[in-house]
């Protein structure tokens, strides 16, 4: 029952905080913090309640379609509740840091907030493929909205372009759910959408490719990897600072969470197969990503680059197919959702105090703004994978992992990090060094803007010291992915 | 004739003494406001005695007419649909007194067309229930002012060619086995009979013209425009939804599934309306041609459904259409409704900057909109994401990919021009001066939730469906 609150208190919250705004100003944002506290004491909660032996920590199963064995299955596991915590801190990061950005229509803008934090953790814990892809596909709806209603200038282009890129996606992923279900239902004779159900079932190898490039395609969007990536820059450039924050944060990592639950155990032979191509993909990406990234002068639009070239890491890690490969994944998931998320914040005060986020009208800022500039410094080190924070721990397990598997992309894949260290750098040096091409920053971070910086702080430096808790937490689930693999082979 | 054939020709019966009442009331009295509540009271009438039919399951009523629980149902979505027009056509019509009363008798009659035409087992009675309904309609579409006088007569004209279509392919097949029960052509339907298989492509093309399925399509998008918004909501749905599942019934009653050919051939006709009407609803500028475009769309989803479910042979091919068609009927019709509330009979509401700021202005009624847009785009939460759910699901367990693969690519350009009219009304603008009724706002916030109740449960839908005997 736990789990259904989990996703019905933001929806409810988003339900009021819509009229709210004419009670008072402020209501729609006590709103939000209050559903998001809610949901954050539901995962101490059941946190409390876990038990050690099942990596279930807990399940529900409701009947909803009988006519096509369709149920609302929803299943919390260590790996679901690390990526739903950082979805709930990210969720107040957001809230945050729309404070004084959010002027018009607040209560709109927080209903849709929630409402995307509510598909997303449907997204995580959804454990019948029909729900899953449900959640996955109305969680574009508030963040179309969301974009497209107090985004940037080029706001309508962006976020069509994002709805359309995920939404096509979406819908081969759906003639790959239905191909799977269908085959399951004529060797089985029974209609089920379930995961656990289809998990055990073996397919013809075509067959098998076919519907994990579905999957893949639908995955590599959202990611997303190289050939599919040119939502991603509009995007998350054009969207509001509490948006961008969601989308790097968040959103980005359900296409992981998609391949790492459903399109490798679903299909772990297929996978295999198509292991050399995914990560040449993800070796790829990192590196394309990351020379592009440093050609940009718009900050956020650089800040999204780097977003692509990190999750070439996740790719990569991913395909690698050995328990350190995965834990490096999983820390760099939660590692990128908060450095990114926390550029993403500090270009959007940026933009907020000059109206600009062009980088070649900046400059010099240290002098006004120490503040802005330190923490910039701080999460621009994180980005390029400083030993100490927890980008660090995620790309270096990852490397380690997929040294076992490939050696040549391994290789390209560790370029990155010389490359991440130019971009990074170049930022800090080009916005807080050097001549200050006109006035400077008009006030620096405020106590609102510093308290939520000190949390994503210590949050990244809490992955980066003492990451073995979050390894503990997803490392049963981890190892029964991989068992589901190996199953397979034999 | 038995008091069980008289009980199963009650709807039939009620429906064309209410036009009559309708008509005689009208010349004792032009007065709007009778003939409306005696038309909404003859409707609702027949939907009351249609409840009693069904209960008493397939009835052949002579030759001609074969009442069933499949033509009740159809029946009952015609009315009820019908009722909404009624509304509908009394917010719009109601300004000038003494000169719209004829409306509501034509509404009538097309209503009755229809119910004919869904109950019919014989050429006969296909002809004479496709008529009343089409000769109802062209009075109905030139009935304000000159551009609405060209829809009507662009109709008429390419109706007539279409009526022709059918009666050749009826001749040909009359001419070929002598008889024009459905039933009785069924062992023909898979024969290499070249004058059959001609005359049965004729009726197709005859039947795919009201549906304005691609290559018949061209009439579509100006007679949508040019017709009053209400009376676009009846061709849009009554009309389309009379005529489908008079399509469904005569498919599965002569057997015309089996037919390879004729199958591959409507496999190309519902590919290409999608594609079509996915590309020219994307360089529209009126909503009623978006609208239109869509729904030119809307009907090749429905076929390439239809098309999965004849190849599957089994009880998916009743169940996809019915879903589908539902979903469409429910859709289309809220969504008109909401233009029809906006315009009256002196101002079209039909460019989309008018909508701008509908948001502000009308929050209520473009929430509505919203509703029904996104399940004319089939995103989750609603019916039309049901409705593409069953399609894509028969055509895949038929595996037809090529058509699964058009879905996807049309399915994203339909997104575009979706939400291109759902930004206007977010934008800030001038307000519409049009507002809708009490009634009204009833009946479209009803449709709004069932829109949604059956788009977050279906299965008290599908298992209505499921219940309908199978072919």
């Amino acid at each position: 029952m736990i789990l259904f609150w989990l996703i019905a208190v933001p929806l409810l919250g988003g339900i009021l905080a819509w009229p709210a705004q004419h009670w008072r100003s402020h209501a729609p944002r006590w709103i939000a913090l209050t559903a998001l506290a809610i949901d954050a004491g539901l995962m101490v909660l059941l946190l409390c309640g876990a038990s050690a032996d099942d990596s279930w920590l807990q399940q529900l199963n409701w009947e909803w379609i009988p006519r096509f064995g369709i149920d609302f299955h929803l299943g919390l596991d260590g790996l679901s509740f690390l990526l739903i915590g950082l979805t709930v801190l990210l969720g107040f990061m957001a809230v945050g840091c729309s404070w004084l950005e959010i002027s018009e229509q607040k209560g709109l803008f927080h209903c849709n907030l929630l409402w995307t934090l509510a598909g997303v953790i449907g997204v995580f814990l959804a454990l019948d493929l029909f729900l899953f892809f449900f959640f996955w596909e109305a969680m574009l709806i508030p963040m179309y909205f969301l974009i497209s209603l107090w985004g940037h200038e080029n706001r309508d282009y962006a976020a069509m372009k994002f709805f359309i890129f995920t939404q096509v996606g979406g819908l081969l992923m759906l003639i790959a759910i239905l191909a799977l279900v269908f085959l399951h239902y004529r060797s089985s004779g029974e209609f089920t959408f379930d995961y656990f159900r289809l998990l055990d079932n073996r397919l013809e190898p075509a067959a098998e490719r076919w519907i994990l490039l579905g999957f893949f395609i639908a995955f590599a969007i959202k990611l997303p990897a190289l050939p599919f990536h040119t939502w991603l820059p509009d995007a998350h450039t054009q969207a509001p600072t509490g948006g961008s924050v969601l989308l790097a944060g968040v959103l980005l990592k359900t296409g992981a969470y998609g391949l790492l639950r459903f399109a490798i155990p679903l299909f772990p032979e297929a996978a295999h197969d198509f292991a050399p191509i995914a990560m040449s993909l993800g070796a790829v990406s990192i590196l394309y990503a990351a020379i592009l990234a440093f050609a940009q002068t718009d900050l956020k639009r650089l800040v999204a680059y780097t977003s692509i070239s990190h999750m070439g890491f996740v790719l990569v890690g991913l395909f690698a197919f050995n328990a350190q490969a995965l834990q490096g994944v999983v820390m760099t998931l939660l590692a990128h959702g908060i450095s990114a998320a926390a550029l993403f914040m500090i270009a959007g005060s940026l933009q907020e105090r000059l109206h600009t986020r062009e980088m070649k009208t900046m400059g010099g800022f240290w002098k006004t703004a120490p503040r802005i500039g330190s923490v910039t410094l701080f999460f621009s080190v994180a980005a390029l994978g400083m030993p100490g924070l927890g980008n660090f721990i995620g790309e270096f397990l990852v490397l380690l992992g997929s040294f076992r598997s490939s050696i040549i992309i391994t290789a390209v894949s560790a370029a990155g990090l010389i490359v991440a260290p130019i971009y990074a750098l170049h930022v800090v040096q080009r916005v807080f060094h050097g001549p200050p091409p006109g006035k400077g920053v008009p006030c620096d971070f405020g106590w609102r803007e510093m308290a939520l910086m000190i949390v994503m702080m210590a949050a990244s430096l809490g992955i980066g010291l003492y990451p073995q808790p979050l390894l503990n937490a997803c490392d049963l689930p981890l190892k029964k992915l991989i068992a589901q693999g190996e199953r397979h082979e034999h | 004739m038995s008091t069980d054939a008289l009980l199963a020709l009650m709807p039939l019966i009620i429906m064309a003494a209410s036009a009559i009442v309708v008509m005689l009331a009208i010349a004792i009295r032009r007065d709007f406001k009778i003939a409306f509540h005696l038309t909404l009271a003859g409707l609702l009438l027949t939907l009351a005695t249609l409840s009693l039919a069904f209960r008493h399951g397939a009835m052949p009523v002579t030759d001609l007419l074969l009442i069933d629980t499949y033509s009740i149902l159809a029946c009952a979505l015609i009315v009820a649909s019908a009722s909404v027009v009624a509304l509908l056509c009394r917010d719009y019509f109601q300004r000038v007194e003494h000169q719209n009363e004829e409306i509501f008798v034509l509404l009538l009659t097309a209503v009755l067309g229809g119910m004919i035409l869904v109950s019919s087992s014989h050429f006969a009675l296909l002809f004479l229930g496709l008529e009343i309904l089409s000769v109802s309609l062209f009075p109905m579409m030139a009935h304000r002012t000159s551009t609405s006088l060209e829809a009507g007569i662009k109709y008429l004209m390419l109706s007539g060619v279409s009526s022709a279509f059918l009666l050749f392919g009826m001749a040909l097949i009359y001419g070929e086995f002598g008889v024009l029960s459905f039933r009785l052509l069924a062992p023909w339907a898979v024969s290499h009979n070249l004058f059959a298989l001609t005359g049965f492509i004729l009726i197709l093309a005859a039947l795919s013209f009201k549906l304005s399925l691609t290559p018949f399509h061209l009439w579509t998008a100006d007679v949508y425009q040019g017709a009053p918004a209400p009376i676009s909501t009846l061709v849009a749905t009554v009309s389309k939804a009379a005529v489908f599942a008079f399509l469904l019934r005569f498919w599965v009653f002569t057997q015309a599934y089996r037919s390879e050919i004729l199958v591959e051939i409507l496999a190309l006709i519902g590919a290409a309306s999608v594609l079509v009407g996915n590309l020219l609803a994307l360089r529209q500028t009126r909503l009623k041609r978006i609208l239109a475009y869509s729904s030119i769309a809307h009907m090749g989803y429905l076929i390439i459904g239809f098309v999965a479910g004849s190849i599957l042979q089994t009880g998916f091919l009743l169940e996809t259409t019915w879903i589908y068609l539902a979903a469409y009927v429910l859709t289309n019709l809220g969504a008109f409704a909401v233009v029809s509330a906006l315009s009256s009979d002196e101002r079209e509401c039909d460019d989309p900057q008018t909508y701008s700021a509908l948001f502000r202005n009308h929050p209520w009624l473009a929430g509505i909109f919203m509703i029904h847009l996104f399940s004319l785009a089939g995103i989750p939460l609603t019916i039309g994401f049901i409705g593409k759910f069953y399609v894509f699901a028969a055509s895949i367990d038929a595996g037809l990919w090529w058509l699964a693969g058009i879905l996807v690519i049309s399915s994203g350009m339909g997104i575009y021009y979706y939400l291109r009219v759902l930004r206007l009304m977010l934008l800030p603008g001038v307000a519409v001066t049009g507002t809708a009724t009490p009634a009204m706002r009833w009946i479209l916030s009803s449709l709004a939730l069932l829109i949604l109740g059956f788009g977050l449960f279906p299965q008290p839908l599908i298992q209505v469906i499921q219940s309908l005997p199978k072919p």
